[in-house]
């Protein structure tokens, strides 16, 4: 039985019909057609399909769309600006060569997001522990960090 | 798509006991992390949930007014470890659940679930023992109240009656005041992890930080449930914290446990963390108490 | 000159922005659900289905099984075709097979609506089986008596190849060395799994009578070949298509249930069928990485020469022979290889059949392996003569102009030693060494060390073609499309840095069409081997130089001059020796397009063979902390340090260097795949008790390069892709040897495993 939820996401109000059994992954691919959030494990072990919820990265694969309902979500189609300038840390992903088969890509620029958003400096050692729940078998991580280090750097320094 | 049968998403506790009462079979997600992945795996394909996600009267961390801490039981992990309360009077629980799965899981994943799962590697688990935590369980009938130690009855299983809802954990004032724990989840990798051993252990110093005044130390996967340590915990009362006394108190910590041979470590592999990390535990919580082994 | 620059990546915008499409994204609303209904025995025959329930499930539309589909055995492995049957990869699969080989072999299939639907129809699914017992090991799968798995391979075993190098035999040269000091051992590998991210998807329709297939490949052009071979039906009837990919590493080089899904589609009238395979199904039904146990021997002489050594490989191939034999061969050729025997070696390989899941490529392709094998040995000796182990293998390894006296493959730039002199340094070899000689305690800490080489695609075994197109636009700028394929390596960015090198046209204007259309894109058999940047990159090489030919000639009869008079240089016809503006490209191109006495459209194609091949070469530095107590290896540090030839794009390079690096890390000290002893069950087949490196698990990654430019590399370069992989393993386990006394001969050193040798050796008491 399809059901009506009210989700603003990346930041315009959406009236999205979904099925009850449906994850937020289904209906942000599916029905939203924001196909950056991918599929990769199923089980919030591998991260690929984090999006923010009101602000927090999530594993859309095992969260119910209906909860969704009233929530405000984003995924990296709502990064860039107005004018399709992309966001700084998208920026710092691409110019640190932290990209390569760019599946884990968008959901490990969405937890960046999160980090960066908040005004604390983290070590390398905590960065490691906040991009965790993100496997990447291509970067082993390094240029990742690289990047985040310096986008969280442009942000303090302006 | 997840193979469900029916939702029922409730408000309130009351609504919710209301169709625990109604729905025989019913299972209650919370955050889902655990119960979505049981569905998927066909474990509890065709299943009916009742959800209690993000209902207010489960969530927050409230001092009460004897001092007692009150957690609901829908609270994330990462809301737990990031409470001001927690923080100040109860970090080794923080610490503790900030080890659970991912930084993502943690945002969706509960204190609540992960107790009412019955699993013995739950990583709040150990850590709410030594914590002489309370249960608080609601049903028709009312309220009661259980300690933690008496709620695992096996693996998977647990005390609570279908028809009873867990709304909060409570920790009173004595069991945490001037008590210093350590909890040290032992995977095979930093994160993303299910505890191998999980090992909580926690102290009272004497005033002149010399002697143990009490122990607490407690385990997961040592045992189909998770286990505290009596008789040890009697023995190392008002020791003196000598490196004899570590060594003893880990060579003690064997006699407690009976951990199982799987495919995930041997009966032989868990032994010897048993014995090692009740060590490691001791040693660190006695440092946070302010003491120092052979000082 | 584009050539060594560190440009963007073409494609990063698009992937930062979630852009770029990959087959999940594509697949049309109306497609249906096809899924593989899986075995629950490992070994045996499939006597009947009921499939009464499964079908009155609602949402089911049609249900196939191993007793319908073409009576038609085909191979999977991702090599290029040999018109020469002895040649030919072994054909040993149908669709769906009715003799069970392993648990979670294809037995039938599902159409249906949606997921569930097709999820609650396989649960329904009832079948009879003849069981017989499990056979997980080489050793019982070559045990006389025991039942075949394939009955074309009676006793199980694929293939037993042997080789020698020099006169004499092992055992003779031991009898002459009298004062030689002997080293036996025998060292494991374990089966691992690629685990890319995306998992393996494609989804299938037809168009007219003609299949189009769009999957998640490697190898488009390939998978076009093994689907009309497991359909018998003629080649030219299938179109493959390969958009963006979630990395392969070896995984997508096999043809996986693309002919499954072709062959779903005929039977729901062209309709479109989807199959995703689940993370479960990709890490136990899909390939692995061979597991294999290495028997070895080595003489030395006391001052630290290697005289002989000896090597019997036996390699678990699993259910189905994939890429078979060929990896550990490619295993016994690392080890005979990478050291210089004063005396000479021999080697014997076996690949056996089991009921595990089937042994394919992954990244380095049974080189890990052997170099598992060769630098453990490696260390073994020095420890027993009491060397440093980098002097012994300074003394030992191979030498510059080698050539390999089988495949006659040449190290033709060798910067092996160069890379063992940098990494000394920078790593501090010898301070650490020397720090580290005595450690006592709980916790120790120690350094070691591992050397390999890596041939460059699969010249001289196999066929090595690639082709290239180049259409120039009315702006002067380019469209490139390649058969070879991007799969994240960044093989789009390197080709455009090439063609931008040959042509004279900046990478700006460079248009590299990305997905392979195997109606539209020239042919190249994909990606493996490390083989693109050299093969492929030839075709490149070869095409702009015509394109360039084309372009100057049309240039010179407009301005009436000699072709060889002008060159093509940052998009601007120029006089060749004053190097002054002739006239810019785009003035040429657009007169091309529309001139009215002579309009051309300037495009350019061309195949290029490789009869060459040369060998890359690496060192890998680690420095462990062991804390003996809990049986956990910490990395303080580690160093890889390649000779790769000139570096196209450098900090490309080094980030394939941090990926190799990190699935090291994961061989070496946690991945493994396991299953049940009694039954063949995988455990542990998620990403949560298959143990991938985490970014908490992962170090900084300190990368090195010794760019010594090879002369049969298209620009200098050569294998890169697959090489940071090898040599991590043997480096860590070393590095443990060296702090504990206590060497490991298998993979991976896990805690457990740790704690019953630190027990065994009294280190716990």
């Amino acid at each position: 039985m399809l059901k009506v939820i009210n989700i603003k996401v990346n930041g315009i109000d959406r009236e999205v019909a979904v099925q009850e059994q449906e994850s937020l992954l289904e209906t942000l691919r599916n029905r939203l057609g924001l196909t950056s959030v991918k599929k990769g494990c199923e089980v919030g072990e591998c991260g690929a399909c984090t999006v923010l919820l009101n602000g927090k990265a999530i594993d859309s694969c095992i969260y119910l769309s209906l909860w969704a309902d009233g929530q405000s979500v984003v995924t990296v189609e709502g990064l860039k600006s107005e004018n399709g300038e992309l966001n700084y840390i998208q920026k710092a992903f691409i110019k640190e060569a932290a990209v390569q088969c760019g599946f884990c890509t968008p959901g490990l620029i969405l937890t960046a997001v999160e980090i960066i958003g908040d005004d604390r400096i983290y070590s390398r050692e905590e960065l490691r522990k906040l991009i965790s729940g993100h496997l990447c078998r291509c970067t082993g991580y390094e240029n990742i960090l690289n990047a985040i280090e310096k986008a969280k750097g442009s942000k303090i320094n302006g | 798509m997840y193979d469900f049968e029916s939702f029922y998403k409730v408000e309130t506790v009351d609504e919710a006991i209301e169709a625990l009462e109604k729905q025989d079979e019913a299972i209650v997600i919370s955050g889902g992390s655990d119960v979505l992945v049981k569905i998927r795996e066909g474990k509890l394909a065709g299943c009916s949930l009742i959800s209690i996600h993000n209902i207010p009267e489960l969530k927050g961390i409230r001092l009460l007014e004897d001092g007692t801490i009150s957690i609901g039981a829908a609270q994330t992990f990462y809301e737990v470890t990031n409470n001001e309360l927690v923080r100040r009077y109860i970090p080794i629980l923080g610490n503790a659940v900030d080890q659970a799965g991912g930084p993502q899981l943690r945002k969706v994943g509960t204190i609540g679930g992960n107790i009412c799962n019955g699993a013995t590697s739950a990583d709040s688990a150990s850590t709410l023992f030594i914590l002489n935590a309370q249960l608080v369980l609601k049903s028709k009938k009312g309220v009661h109240t259980i300690p933690i130690n008496e709620f695992y009855l096996g693996p998977g299983k647990t005390i609570r009656e279908h028809n009873e809802l867990l709304t909060e954990i409570r920790i009173p004032r004595k069991d945490y005041e001037q008590f210093y724990g350590h909890y040290i989840k032992y995977g095979k990798r930093k994160a993303m992890e299910i505890a191998t051993l999980g090992c909580a252990c926690g102290v009272r110093l004497s005033p002149d930080k010399r002697k143990v005044e009490e122990v607490r130390l407690s385990y997961g996967v040592a045992a189909p449930t998770p286990i505290r340590c009596g008789s040890i915990e009697a023995w190392a009362c008002g020791k003196e914290l000598k490196k004899d006394f570590v060594e003893l108190f880990g060579k003690k910590a064997l006699e407690e446990v009976n951990p199982r041979s799987s495919w995930r470590a041997s009966k032989e592999f868990r032994l010897q963390l048993v014995e090692e990390l009740a060590k490691r535990a001791l040693i660190q919580a006695v440092t946070y108490a302010g003491g120092e082994i052979d000082a | 000159m584009s050539i060594g620059k560190n440009i963007t990546r073409v494609d990063a915008e698009l992937k930062v922005t979630g852009e770029a499409k990959y087959t999940a994204d594509l697949v049309p609303g109306n497609a249906l659900v096809g899924k593989v209904v899986r075995s629950t025995i490992a070994n045996g025959v499939v006597k009947s289905f009921n499939l009464e329930a499964a079908l009155q499930v609602p949402g089911v539309i049609k249900i196939v099984t191993c007793f319908e589909v073409p009576d038609c055995q085909y191979p999977t492995a991702g090599h290029p075709w040999s018109v020469e049957a002895s040649h030919q990869d072994i054909a040993d699969r149908k669709l769906l097979n009715t003799r069970v080989r392993t648990y979670g072999d294809d037995i039938a299939a599902i159409i249906a609506e949606n997921d569930v639907a097709a999820e609650r129809g396989a649960r329904e699914i009832q079948v009879e089986y003849e069981i017989y017992e499990p056979i997980l090991s080489t050793k019982e799968a070559m045990t006389p008596g025991v039942v075949d798995i394939h009955k074309e391979f009676p006793g199980n075993v694929i293939k037993n190849t042997e080789f020698r190098v020099g006169e004499r035999s092992y055992e003779e040269i031991k009898e002459a060395e009298e004062d030689a000091v002997e080293v036996e051992a025998t060292y494991r590998t374990q089966a691992v799994q690629h685990c890319h991210i995306e998992t393996p998807i494609s989804y299938a329709y037809m168009e007219n009578d003609r299949i189009v297939i769009v999957s998640s490949t490697q190898i488009p052009h390939i998978v076009r070949r093994v689907v009309g071979q497991a359909l018998d039906i003629p080649w030219g009837k299938i179109r493959v298509i390969k958009p963006y990919i979630g990395g392969g590493f070896g995984n997508k080089q096999d043809v996986l249930y693309e002919p499954l899904n072709a062959y779903l589609t005929t039977l729901v009238g062209g309709r479109p069928v989807k199959m995703e395979i689940s993370r479960e199904e990709t890490l136990a039904c899909t390939r692995t990485r061979h597991a294999i146990e290495m028997q070895t021997k080595a003489l030395v002489r006391k001052d630290g020469r290697l005289i002989a050594r000896q090597f019997a490989a036996y390699s678990n191939q699993g259910a189905y022979a994939s890429h078979a034999h060929a990896i550990v061969a490619n295993s016994a050729n690392e080890f005979k290889q990478i050291y210089n025997d004063a005396e000479g070696m021999q080697a014997q390989c076996f690949t056996v059949y089991t009921n595990m899941p089937t042994g394919g490529a992954m990244r380095g392709y049974g080189i890990p392996q052997g170099a598992f094998a060769s630098e453990c040995q490696a260390d073994d000796i020095a420890y027993k003569l009491q060397m440093d182990p980098l002097e012994y293998r300074l003394m030992n390894c191979v030498k510059e102009g080698y050539e390999d006296p089988h495949t006659h493959i040449k190290f033709r730039t060798n910067g092996i030693r160069a890379c063992i002199d940098k990494g000394r340094r920078e790593f501090g070899w010898d301070e650490k060494r020397e720090k580290y000689k005595k450690q006592t305690g709980t916790v120790r800490r120690g350094v070691g060390m591992a050397i390999f080489c890596y041939k460059t695609g699969v010249y001289p075994i196999s066929l090595e073609t690639a082709s290239c197109r180049m259409v120039l636009n009315q702006d002067g700028s380019l469209q490139m499309q390649m058969g070879a394929t991007e799969i994240g390596q960044g093989a789009d960015t390197a080709f455009t840095q090439m063609a931008s090198e040959t042509t004279g046209i900046t990478e700006d204007k460079i248009h590299i069409v990305t997905a392979q259309d195997t109606d539209i894109t020239p042919f190249d058999t994909g990606a493996y081997a490390s083989r693109q940047s050299y093969v492929s990159g030839k075709a490149v090489k070869k095409t702009g130089e015509l394109l360039v030919k084309k372009i100057l000639k049309y240039a010179a009869a407009m301005v009436g001059m000699e072709r060889e008079q002008l060159r093509l240089v940052n998009n601007e016809i120029v006089d060749k020796n004053s190097k002054e503006l002739v006239l810019p490209l785009e003035t040429v191109a657009t007169t091309a397009f529309y001139s009215l006495e002579h309009s051309k459209h300037i495009t350019a194609e061309a195949t290029s063979q490789c009869r060459d091949n040369t060998f890359a070469s690496g060192v890998c530095f680690a420095e462990v902390e062991v804390d003996i107590g809990v049986g956990k290896i910490e990395i303080l540090n580690i160093l890889n340090v390649h000779d790769s030839g000139t570096l196209i794009n450098p900090k490309l390079a080094e980030a394939q260097v941090h990926g190799g690096m990190s699935m090291g890390l994961g061989y070496a000290l946690g991945e493994e795949l396991l299953f049940n002893q009694e039954t063949g069950k995988p455990l542990n087949d998620n990403l949560l008790d298959y143990k991938l490196p985490t970014s908490m698990d992962t170090p900084d990654l300190q990368v090195g390069f010794i760019e010594l430019s090879d002369e049969t590399g298209p620009y200098g370069n050569k294998a890169l892709g697959e090489p940071p992989a090898i040599p991590v393993a043997p480096a860590i386990r070393n590095a443990v040897l060296h702090a504990t006394d206590v060497a490991i001969d298998s993979l991976p050193l896990a805690p457990q495993k740790l704690i019953c040798e630190f027990r065994k050796h009294g280190l716990i008491q």
